[in-house]
Formats: structure tokens, C-alpha cells, sequence
């Protein structure tokens, strides 16, 4: 079966800055891929790339054996790849249940989406009882499930998680990571970026390592674990 | 101060509000285009202007009853907005802030010189949507508070569409949808909204509310191509003094700037504006976000 997401020679820019010069990368279906690398690498880049809201310069992107390179965002909400973007970026004056409700802003069907809603509020039961509440006023933990949970609203086959542990205390990232094991456990693919190269190697079925612009280095956890350059850079050993 | 109990003071009130639910309709189709687009727009008086010049055609030259006109404005008014938007301000906003203001500024004063072209420059009566006596109010023996059927009508106007308008933003997925464009345009896109068309729908239902306020400003201030002048400059007053982010403030400022007006309009008609102004700017120093404005927490 080839893989659900595929990334060949991909270049990307910034006006005149090269961001991304030669990436090819590639996600299993029902996998966790760790995207690693120091900050500036591209690892934000390339979720952009992905997910639609910036547009390659050469290279292509194949998502569920077609050409996505050239769709719009909104295009590939609908083909099922949701981006939970750095920072988090909920609607701070919105509800936390129109936050969830405008993640399922695409979809019709509503008995999949109540479906949804249940799962999410049963991932993160903190939601059901804020849902009344401006996203604002969640704190950032609080946030950062409601910006994983809109996405899930989107019913994605394609999760991509911006350091979604950015500034988390270390019970909360716990938490997040336990739902991103269940999320895939549940059927779909996630692409995850993350500072926390330990976590982020602990759950990961296979990991890339970017730098400036380009992969370095590729592997299962355990052979990133072994790379003498890895302990250096990124595990502090 | 003896001459602050002699003022006929409830009919001034009812005056303002009436004159302030003009100000406050003009104000709130700005500040809904400046929550969904970002762009602080300088056309919404002229867009209304245009569109009460269509109504006047329709009215006038094709002699359809005021009720279809004012259907078929509101359709032209819709789609003049999005054409704006997506000729326009999709490309002005390409750049800084101070480009689609300027651009909005432009709009304005081609609007004016259309409309000049087209129809002239004179000063034409617009037809009075309703006619009929008066309401009158016995408040005393002596006293009578009158309200005009046109005040009624605006009044009435006014307080219909701000309820749908409340519940199309509080209740509709579209409606949210928005809200949310307005807060965070890039988690907008990442949820599958398609941001572009949204910002059409924020200017085409701004500029069908400024064709509302420019058909029912006309009939009391008569069509030419100058007629929103002074109200669009006092819309503007009460946006930013009822906080330019907030919908409901919007209408609050307007009404309130219209009370003020008609007090101080009554007492002192040559300082109206300075008075009016002057409290705006009393206010803002005292609350700079505006009377129900919040303070933005932009990001840099």
C-alpha cells in the first residue's frame, strides 16, 4: 500500500528565502511521524506546506494517491488533513463550542459530527465543561485541547500537531500525548513537530530530522535514539 | 441652570433617537465590516448614498412600489458590496493597513462622482416610504410627544434588524464562521472556511444595511450625491465611541450621539457637532476602547 501522505522534493519559500530546499518525506497510514530539528529548520514549513496555506515552488505532495500541491486549505480540510497550527490559534472570542462547532464547518452530516463532539468531549472532558466559555479565557492547556479537539471536529485522516507541548507543564503534555496515541489508535495518521524529541520519539513510529531546510536524517525511533548527532543536538546527552 | 427644566426634554429624546437610529444603523454597518474584513472603511456613507439614488430610479422612473424597491436596493446593495470587495479590497489588502483605508477613501469619493454623473447634483425630494398623521403621546395635559410616522418606521427598522443581525451572528454556522474570520484569518482557512467569500458576505450585508440607512435618510434629508455627509461623519463618532468592535456599541453610540445632537441642537444649534464631539473625545480619554469596546491584544 503506498503512503497516505508523500512529500518529493519539496521546495518552498518566503519571498525571496528559501525555507525548504529538497524534502521528500513520507507518513504510513495509522502512523505517528515525528518531525524534528532545531528552530528555523522547517519543520513549521512543511506542515504549512501540507496542509495548503503556503504553496510549494517545486516538488510535489501526494495525499491519498493524488497531487495536492496546488488545493486550497479549504480544499484540504474537505480531503480530510487538519492542521493544528503553532500557538495554538483558537477563536478567543468565541465559545468553546463554536470553536468546535466551526471545525465541523465543512461537514453536513450530522449525526457523524454529534458522533465527534462525543469524542472529543470524552478525550478531553475539561471541554464539556467549559463549553460556554470564550476560548480566551482557557488557559493555555485548556487551549491547546480545544485547538486539537477542533480539529478532530474536521473527522481528519491526516493530523498535523504544531508543538502542540509548547509551553505546557509536564502533566499536561502527558495528557495531550495520550491523546494523540489514542487519536491514531483510532484510525488516523498523525504528522507531529515537537521541541520535546524525547516525548516526541516515545510515541513516534519512525522520525525525520530537518536542518536548514532539508532532512538530515531519517529513522525509526530507536536508530535516532543511536545517532551520535542526535544525542549531541537534540537529547542533551 | 433654570433652562435644563424648561426643556422640553422627552420629545428632544425621542428626536435623537430617531436621529440616532440613523447614526447607529450607519455605524453598525461599519463596524461589521471593520470586525469581518479588519479594514476600517471611509465609503459607508457613500455605498448608502448610491444605493438610495437606486432606490430612486426604481421608485421614480420604473414607479414600483416602495416595498419592491426597497427589496431589489437591498439586492443591488448585496452585490455592490462583494464586487468591492472582491475588486478592490482583496488586492488593497495585500498591503499595510493604511492601503485599504486609503482605498475606502477612493471608493467614497468615485461613488460621489458616479452618482454626480449619473444624477446630477441637485438636491431631489425622495419619496416618504409611509404617510399619515403623526403618533401622538399625551404625557400631561398641557403636553403631547410626537413621533412622526417616518421616525416610527426608522425606529422600528432599525430594532428588527438589529435582532436578526444579533441572531444570524449568535445562531448561524455562517454567521460564526464570521466572527471567527474577524478573529484569527488563518485558523479560519485551516478549518475549511473560505475566508474570501466570507469577506464578501461582510461587505455586501455592510452595504445592504448602509442601503437601508441611505432609504430612510433620504426622505427626511433629501438625495444628492453629498446627502450623507454629516451623518456618516456622526456614525463614524459613534462606532468609536461605542467601542469600534463591538456590534451593540455600535448602536448605542449611535443612539446616543443622536440624543446628544438633538439636546444640544435644541439649546445651541451652531455648536451641536463641537458639543457632540466634545463629549466623544471626553469619552474616549476616559475609556479608550470605546463605552462596550474591548481593548485589542494584538499580537505582534
Amino acid at each position: 500500500m503506498p503512503p497516505l501522505l508523500q512529500l518529493e522534493n519539496v521546495e518552498a519559500h518566503y519571498g525571496r528565502i528559501r525555507a525548504l530546499k529538497d524534502v521528500s518525506l513520507e507518513a504510513a497510514e495509522g502512523s505517528i511521524v515525528a518531525l524534528l530539528g532545531a528552530n528555523g529548520a522547517g519543520k513549521t514549513t512543511t506542515l504549512r506546506v501540507i496542509s495548503g496555506l503556503l504553496r510549494p515552488t517545486a516538488g510535489a505532495v501526494k495525499y491519498a494517491g493524488q497531487r495536492v500541491e496546488r488545493l486550497s486549505a479549504e480544499a484540504l480540510v474537505r480531503l480530510g488533513i487538519a492542521h493544528v497550527p503553532e500557538g495554538r490559534q483558537i477563536f478567543p472570542e468565541l465559545t468553546v463550542g463554536e470553536n468546535l462547532r466551526l471545525g465541523a464547518y465543512t461537514r453536513r452530516d450530522r449525526a457523524g459530527m454529534e458522533q465527534d463532539l462525543q469524542r472529543v468531549f470524552a478525550l478531553f472532558p475539561r471541554l464539556r465543561e467549559r463549553a460556554l466559555q470564550h476560548g480566551g479565557t482557557l488557559s493555555g492547556g485548556e487551549q491547546q485541547m480545544l485547538a486539537i479537539g477542533r480539529a478532530l471536529m474536521t473527522h481528519p485522516r491526516l493530523l498535523l500537531l504544531d508543538e502542540p507541548s509548547l509551553g505546557l507543564a509536564p502533566l499536561l503534555i502527558q495528557e495531550i500525548f495520550r491523546v494523540i496515541q489514542e487519536v491514531r489508535g483510532q484510525g488516523a495518521t498523525v504528522l507531529l513537530v515537537e521541541q520535546n524529541v524525547h516525548m516526541a520519539l516515545s510515541i513516534a513510529d519512525y522520525g525525520y530530522v530537518l536542518e536548514t531546510g532539508r532532512v538530515m536524517l531519517s529513522g525509526a525511533p530507536d536508530q535516532l535514539r543511536a545517532n551520535a548527532e542526535v544525542q549531541r543536538s537534540y537529547l542533551g546527552a | 441652570m433654570a433652562w435644563l427644566t424648561t426643556l422640553p426634554w422627552g420629545q428632544l429624546i425621542i428626536n435623537g433617537i430617531a436621529l440616532g437610529s440613523l447614526y447607529a444603523l450607519t455605524a453598525f454597518g461599519i463596524v461589521l465590516i471593520y470586525k469581518t474584513t479588519d479594514v476600517l472603511t471611509f465609503g459607508q456613507g457613500e455605498l448608502a448614498m448610491f444605493s438610495a439614488f437606486i432606490a430612486f430610479t426604481l421608485l421614480d422612473r420604473l414607479k414600483l412600489p416602495f416595498p419592491v424597491a426597497f427589496v431589489l436596493t437591498l439586492v443591488f446593495a448585496l452585490g455592490l458590496g462583494a464586487v468591492v470587495e472582491r475588486v478592490l479590497m482583496r488586492r488593497a489588502q495585500q498591503g499595510s493597513i493604511l492601503n485599504s483605508i486609503i482605498v475606502t477613501i477612493g471608493l467614497a469619493l468615485v461613488l460621489v462622482g458616479m452618482a454626480g454623473f449619473i444624477w446630477g447634483y441637485e438636491v431631489r425630494p425622495f419619496p416618504d416610504p409611509v404617510t399619515g398623521p403623526p403618533f401622538l403621546f399625551r404625557v400631561s395635559p398641557t403636553q403631547n410627544l410626537v413621533l412622526t410616522q417616518l421616525s416610527a418606521v426608522i425606529l422600528a427598522v432599525t430594532l428588527v434588524l438589529m435582532l436578526l443581525l444579533f441572531a444570524f451572528f449568535r445562531f448561524s454556522l455562517v454567521g460564526i464562521a464570521m466572527r471567527a474570520v474577524a478573529q484569527n484569518r488563518v485558523a479560519a482557512r485551516l478549518m475549511g472556511i473560505p475566508v474570501d467569500r466570507i469577506n464578501a458576505l461582510g461587505w455586501g450585508v455592510g452595504a445592504a444595511l448602509g442601503a437601508v440607512t441611505g432609504m430612510l435618510i433620504a426622505p427626511t434629508n433629501s438625495l444628492f450625491p453629498n446627502m450623507m455627509g454629516d451623518v456618516a461623519i456622526k456614525a463614524y463618532a459613534g462606532a468609536v465611541l461605542g467601542g469600534i468592535t463591538s456590534l451593540p456599541g455600535a448602536v448605542v453610540g449611535g443612539l446616543l450621539l443622536g440624543i446628544i445632537d438633538s439636546v444640544a441642537g435644541f439649546q445651541a444649534p451652531e455648536l451641536r457637532t463641537t458639543i457632540a464631539f466634545t463629549l466623544l473625545v471626553i469619552v474616549l480619554v476616559i475609556r479608550p476602547a470605546g463605552l462596550l469596546g474591548r481593548r485589542e491584544i494584538k499580537k505582534v
